[in-house]
C-alpha cells in the first residue's frame, strides 16, 4: 500500500477482495464528481446507493430541531460512504453533505446485491469489508464516548 | 542531567486554548543542559509542587518552552504564571523520540490533545531537514476546535499531509470530525518504510498502534510516549514503573513492541 494520492480509488478499502471479484464489482461503479455543499442523501430516504470516495470529504449529519444539522462524523478519501443499503430497512439513518469537491465511485445497491447473490464468494467478501468499516466506526464512536481529552479522563492514577 | 532544581523565570506566556498555555522560561543563572525532542523537565511551582512537563519547542538560547494544560493543582499553578514569575526546573530527563531511526523513512506523527506538545520539537527537527526524511504526515485529534493546539502551525506541517480532527465540532467548524485513527487511511505513507510517533491519551495510543500494525507498520517502528506519575525522575523512587520499565529513565518514549504487552495488563 502506498499513499492515498498515489493509489487508485478504493485500493485500501477493496484490497481484501480477490482481483477478479474486485474488477467485477468496480465494473458496476460510475464515477461521480460532486461539488462542495452537495446533499448526497437525507435521513429517512431509501438507501439505494453507496459510494467509495476517491478524494474529498463528506460530513454525516443529523437534524436536531432547534439546532439545525449536527455533524457526527466525516469520511475522507478511500472511505465507504453508506452501508444502510445492505440491511433492512434500507433507509439512511443520517444525512450526508460534501464538505469539499468529491470524486467518488457510485454503486447501485440493487445491482451490487444481485451480483453478490450470483457470486456468494464476492458477497461474503463484500459483507466482511462493510462489517469491518462498521466495526471501525463503532470502535471510534465508543472511544469518543470516553471523552478522552476531557479533564482527567485518562491521566495517571492519583 | 541536573538533579538540583535551577531557577528560571517566565519571560513569555501564550494562551493556546482555554486551559492550555505555552510558557517560555529563561535561566536566572546557569541553564540546564540542552533537551532533545520528547524529553521532559521537572518543573516546580513554588509552594505548590513539581510535575513532569515535556519541552514543546527547543531553542538554542538556553530558554525552555513548555506547553502546560491545567488539570490539577500544580499544572494549574504553572498555567497561571505570567512574565516575571519564578519557577525551578530539573532536567533533561528520559529517552525522547529516536529521530535517527526515522531518517530516510516516511514519518507519521499522531497526536491527541496535549500530546501534540512533546511532538512539536520532533516536527521542528524533521522540517528543518526535510530531505533527510520521506513524507511527513501529521494527524492531530482534539476534543473541539477550540481545544486544538498550535492551530496556526498545522498548515506548515502539510508535507504532504496534515489534518486535524475533533470529537465535538462547533457550528462553524469546516474540518474533520471523528477520532484521529480515522485519518490514518488517508495519510500518505508506505507502512513498511514508516516510523510513527504517537502521543496522547493511552486509549488513543493503543487504538492508533493497532491500526498502524494492521496496515503493516512494524511495532518496533511505532514510538509511543507514555505517562505515569513521576516523583524523582531519576530512576530511584519507582513511582513511574510500568512492568519492568521505569518510564522516567527507560521512557517516556518506548517502542510499541515493548509497550504493547504492558499496556494491556490491568493495574500495571
Ligand atoms: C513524561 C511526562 C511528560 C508530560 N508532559 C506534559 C506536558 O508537556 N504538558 C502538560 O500539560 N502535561 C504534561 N504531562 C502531564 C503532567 O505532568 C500532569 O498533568 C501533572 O502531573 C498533573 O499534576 P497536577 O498537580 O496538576 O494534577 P493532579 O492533582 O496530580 O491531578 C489532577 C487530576 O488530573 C488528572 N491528571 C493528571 N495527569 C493528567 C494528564 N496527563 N492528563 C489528564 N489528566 C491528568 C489526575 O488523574 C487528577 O484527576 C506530562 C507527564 C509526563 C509523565
Ligand atoms: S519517577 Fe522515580 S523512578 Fe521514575
Amino acid at each position: 500500500m502506498t499513499t492515498s494520492a498515489e493509489r487508485p480509488c478504493g485500493a485500501r478499502l477493496l484490497a481484501a477482495l480477490p482481483a477478479d471479484e474486485r474488477e467485477l464489482l468496480v465494473s458496476l461503479a460510475r464515477t461521480v464528481a460532486l461539488p462542495a455543499g452537495t446533499r448526497v442523501f437525507e435521513e429517512g430516504e431509501e438507501a439505494d446507493r453507496f459510494w467509495i470516495l476517491c478524494s474529498g470529504t463528506v460530513a454525516l449529519d443529523i437534524h436536531i430541531p432547534g439546532r439545525g444539522s449536527a455533524v457526527v462524523e466525516t469520511i475522507g478519501a478511500d472511505g465507504l460512504l453508506g452501508w444502510s443499503w445492505l440491511c433492512p430497512p434500507r433507509q439512511w439513518h443520517l444525512g450526508a453533505e460534501t464538505r469539499e469537491p468529491v470524486l467518488a465511485w457510485e454503486f447501485d445497491a440493487a445491482a451490487v446485491r444481485a451480483l453478490c447473490a450470483e457470486r456468494p464468494a464476492l458477497g461474503l467478501a463484500l459483507v466482511t469489508l462493510v462489517a469491518e468499516t462498521i466495526g471501525e466506526r463503532l470502535r471510534a464512536t465508543r472511544t469518543r464516548l470516553l471523552d478522552l481529552y476531557g479533564p482527567s479522563a485518562d491521566g495517571p492514577a492519583p | 542531567m541536573t538533579l538540583t532544581p535551577l531557577p528560571y523565570r517566565v519571560v513569555d506566556r501564550r494562551e493556546e486554548t482555554r486551559d492550555t498555555a505555552t510558557l517560555t522560561l529563561a535561566p536566572s543563572g546557569e541553564p540546564l543542559a540542552p533537551f532533545a525532542p520528547g524529553q521532559f523537565a521537572m518543573v516546580y511551582a513554588f509552594g505548590v509542587g513539581e510535575i513532569p512537563v515535556s519541552v514543546s519547542r527547543i531553542l538554542d538560547s538556553g530558554r525552555l518552552v513548555h506547553t502546560v494544560r491545567a488539570v490539577g493543582a500544580v499544572s494549574r499553578a504553572l498555567h497561571g504564571l505570567g512574565p516575571g514569575a519564578h519557577v525551578a526546573v530539573r532536567g533533561p530527563f528520559g529517552r525522547g523520540w529516536d529521530t535517527t531511526a526515522a531518517r530516510g523513512r516516511d514519518v507519521l506523527v499522531v497526536a491527541g490533545g496535549i500530546g501534540l506538545a512533546p511532538l512539536r520539537p520532533l516536527l521542528d527537527t524533521v522540517l528543518a531537514e526535510p530531505e533527510a526524511y520521506g513524507r511527513l504526515n501529521v494527524l492531530a485529534g482534539a476534543r473541539s476546535p477550540d481545544d486544538l493546539l498550535y492551530g496556526d502551525e498545522i498548515p506548515s506541517w502539510r508535507r504532504p499531509f496534515a489534518q486535524a480532527t475533533v470529537d465535538r465540532p462547533s457550528a462553524g467548524w469546516k474540518g474533520r470530525v471523528g477520532i484521529v485513527t480515522g485519518l490514518i487511511g488517508e495519510a500518505r505513507f508506505r507502512p513498511p518504510d514508516t516510523t510513527a510517533f504517537v502521543c496522547g491519551p493511552e486509549v488513543m495510543i493503543r487504538a492508533t498502534a493497532r491500526t498502524l500494525m494492521h496496515q503493516g507498520v512494524d511495532a518496533a517502528r511505532i514510538q509511543v510516549s507514555l505517562e505515569r506519575n513521576m516523583r524523582c525522575a531519576t530512576g530511584h523512587c519507582g513511582h513511574c514503573q510500568l512492568g519492568p520499565l521505569l518510564l522516567c529513565r527507560d521512557g517516556p518514549v518506548v517502542g510499541y513492541d515493548r509497550a504493547e504487552s504492558l499496556l494491556t495488563v490491568r493495574e500495571l
